[in-house]
């Protein structure tokens, strides 16, 4: 479980995140939500350490985040974000295995069963054939998807996204959630698709002003009295068969 | 396992072992072929015989002249080892600070050490600092200006207290051109004609230091020491060159790593330059022709580095000794003249191949 309290952020004297609480429970997906810098990506960042608050604390399963040794930290927490590494010469199979470092000392070497936990996470996001390609010469999606099964081999208790759906064709963005539901680990996912949010998210915060807005279970925080103040937009919530869907319509200028 | 996975690292190890063993194979043959070279020729079966005499005792019966034996011996099987580690030694360096800084035009000097040194030899050379270590005193004052040198940058990079790359980048920068002021007005201040000459001769590198001697020795064990490092940790340097929030969530911390490379690879150059001077591109260009041999994995790059960058120095240096005998050229100008094209070869193909982005 990932526990932040009162962590908060600025750039300059602009305060992006503002004591603000996050709890991410164990075997759900969290979805961090919110417009346009809102502080989702920040808010993110202050849960695996790649920024340090200098209020509040984060606690990753009862050890606070700034106590853990990189390493230890990087075996309970798995993140993808969004950098692709351009010009880079591996091939797809070498960029999994880099997932495998947490658990391999500076000068060890990867063994058989390194190998073999990278290649099955190659298979899990249902890119094995990628294995022998060069990553720099793969598609967005097939990136994306590379990038995730490096993750999974981190075998972390944790596996954090940031805007995993971006550069994805629709049919990709459902299988990426689809997949991060099924982990037995925690997630916490950036998104900015609310209808996504609705349907992979077992629980929602929503950003913004520098905090939380609402946060609860998906069926809490998507309600158009809590969203459309934020958006500034219209919403419209259809419940069909125990699913939530969003439509959007712009608000009329009052004026 | 799937088919494309074993590919996927398989073929890559293949194909490393393959030009392993091919370099190696150079290597060796450049070796004898260098030391024959120059304005004495030694055919390359009496270079080997003399080597392996001096070396294992066998042939213990000598078939060869003495002078042929002070030749191959005393005078060029230094001169050419040094090459090879001044070679090896630049090249993974170039390695190193490209991962580090993931800038594709880094190379060694860029951390203005190479600078630093040449003030320390200048101040050698023409005011007779370091006097005190007597035959050494030009190397040791070239280490302890590369070594002031890379102090600087090294505290400027981390005065904001993280090391990022643009940091390291701009300090070197600036720290080199301070130094190459401070070497300009000794030079000037001097008022030597003679003296600014041998400056300039050892600013564009020379090998013609090499002796059996304490400096060949620091030199070597600084090389091989660099190299294994740098081969056996190569999986932290390609979570760096990949980016620092990548290494950071793989449990590398981005600025501390950065912070120990700084310090072994100014250690390295350090010894490097105040042995041989400023030899420029090699640091440069053989880090992406061994890319392109074997992917970007460091455990791969490293080694291969090592082996194409000593083979290029040994010929250059060949090359400097035979072009205008018997006087000799100093050999950054060939590896300049050699690496240029290169280096602009490189860039088209590089543009070539990512046309599509």
């Amino acid at each position: 479980m990932i526990s932040a309290r009162g962590v908060s952020w600025r750039y300059g004297d602009n305060p992006v995140i503002d004591g603000v609480d996050v709890q991410a429970r164990p075997d759900r997906v969290l979805g961090l939500i919110g417009p346009n810098g809102s502080g989702k990506t920040t808010l993110l960042r202050l849960l695996y350490g790649a920024l340090r608050s200098r209020t509040g604390q984060v606690t990753v399963d009862g050890d606070e985040l700034r106590s853990l040794p990189p390493r230890e930290s990087a075996r309970r927490l798995a993140v993808v974000v969004q950098e692709t590494g351009g010009e880079t010469a591996l091939t797809v199979a070498e960029m999994v295995l880099l997932g495998r470092t947490p658990h391999l000392s500076t000068f060890q070497r990867a063994s058989a069963a390194d190998h073999a936990i990278a290649e099955r996470c190659l298979t899990r996001v249902g890119a094995a054939h990628l294995g022998s390609r060069p990553f720099a010469a793969l598609s967005g999606g097939e990136r994306q998807r590379v990038l995730i099964a490096r993750a999974l081999a981190q075998e972390a208790t944790h596996l954090l996204l940031d805007e995993p759906t971006n550069h994805l064709d629709i049919r990709y963005q459902h299988e990426v959630l689809q997949l991060v539901g099924q982990l037995e680990t925690s997630a916490v996912v950036v998104l900015h698709d609310l209808n996504l949010a609705a349907r992979y998210c077992d629980d929602l915060v929503l950003l913004g002003n520098g905090g939380v807005v609402a946060a609860g279970t998906t069926d809490e925080v998507l309600d158009p009295a809590i969203l459309e103040p934020v958006y500034g937009i219209g919403i419209q919530r259809l419940d069909l068969e125990g699913d939530i869907h969003l439509l959007f319509h712009p608000v009329k200028d009052p004026a | 396992m799937s088919e494309a996975y074993i590919l996927g690292v398989a073929a890559r190890r293949r194909q490393t072992t393959l030009w392993l063993t091919v370099l190696g194979a150079g290597l060796v043959l450049t070796i004898v072929v260098a030391v024959g070279s120059g304005a004495v020729g030694i055919a390359p079966a009496t270079v080997a015989q003399v080597i392996a005499h001096h070396v294992t005792g066998w042939p213990g019966e000598v078939t060869w002249d003495l002078p042929q034996d002070a030749i191959v011996w005393k005078v060029r099987l230094p001169r050419v080892l040094l090459g090879v580690l001044v070679g090896a030694g630049l090249a993974i360096c170039g390695v190193a600070l490209q991962a580090m800084v993931r800038n594709v035009l880094a190379d060694p000097y860029l951390l203005g050490i190479n600078s630093g040194a040449s003030s320390g030899a200048a101040a050698a050379i023409l005011f007779g600092f370091g006097a005190g270590f007597g035959e050494h005193a030009l190397p040791f004052s070239a280490f302890l200006g590369a070594l002031v040198a890379s102090l600087l940058v090294f505290l400027i990079a981390r005065s904001g207290g993280r090391v990022t790359s643009m940091r390291m980048l701009l300090s070197g920068v600036a720290v080199g051109y301070a130094l190459y002021a401070a070497t300009s007005f000794l030079i000037f201040a001097s008022g030597s004609a003679e003296g600014a000459r041998s400056v300039m001769f050892w600013l564009l590198g020379s090998l013609g230091l090499a002796r059996w001697d304490a400096p060949l020795a620091v030199v070597a064990v600084i090389v091989v020491a660099t190299i294994a490092l740098l081969t056996f940790g190569g999986r932290r340097l390609d979570a760096l060159s990949i980016g620092d929030e990548t290494a950071h969530t793989l449990g590398v911390s981005p600025d501390r790593f950065r912070m120990r490379l700084l310090v072994l690879v100014s250690l390295c150059v350090g010894v490097l330059v105040s042995a041989s001077g400023s030899i420029g591109f090699v640091g440069l260009v053989v880090p992406h022709l061994a890319r392109r041999m074997v992917g970007s994995a460091h455990v791969r790059v490293v080694p291969v580095a090592a082996l194409l960058g000593a083979i290029l120095l040994v010929w250059a240096d060949v090359i400097a000794r035979v072009l205008l005998a018997p006087q000799e050229i100093p050999i950054g100008i060939i590896t300049s003249l050699l690496g240029a094209p290169f280096l602009l070869i490189l860039i088209r193909r590089l543009h070539g191949s990512s046309g599509g982005q």
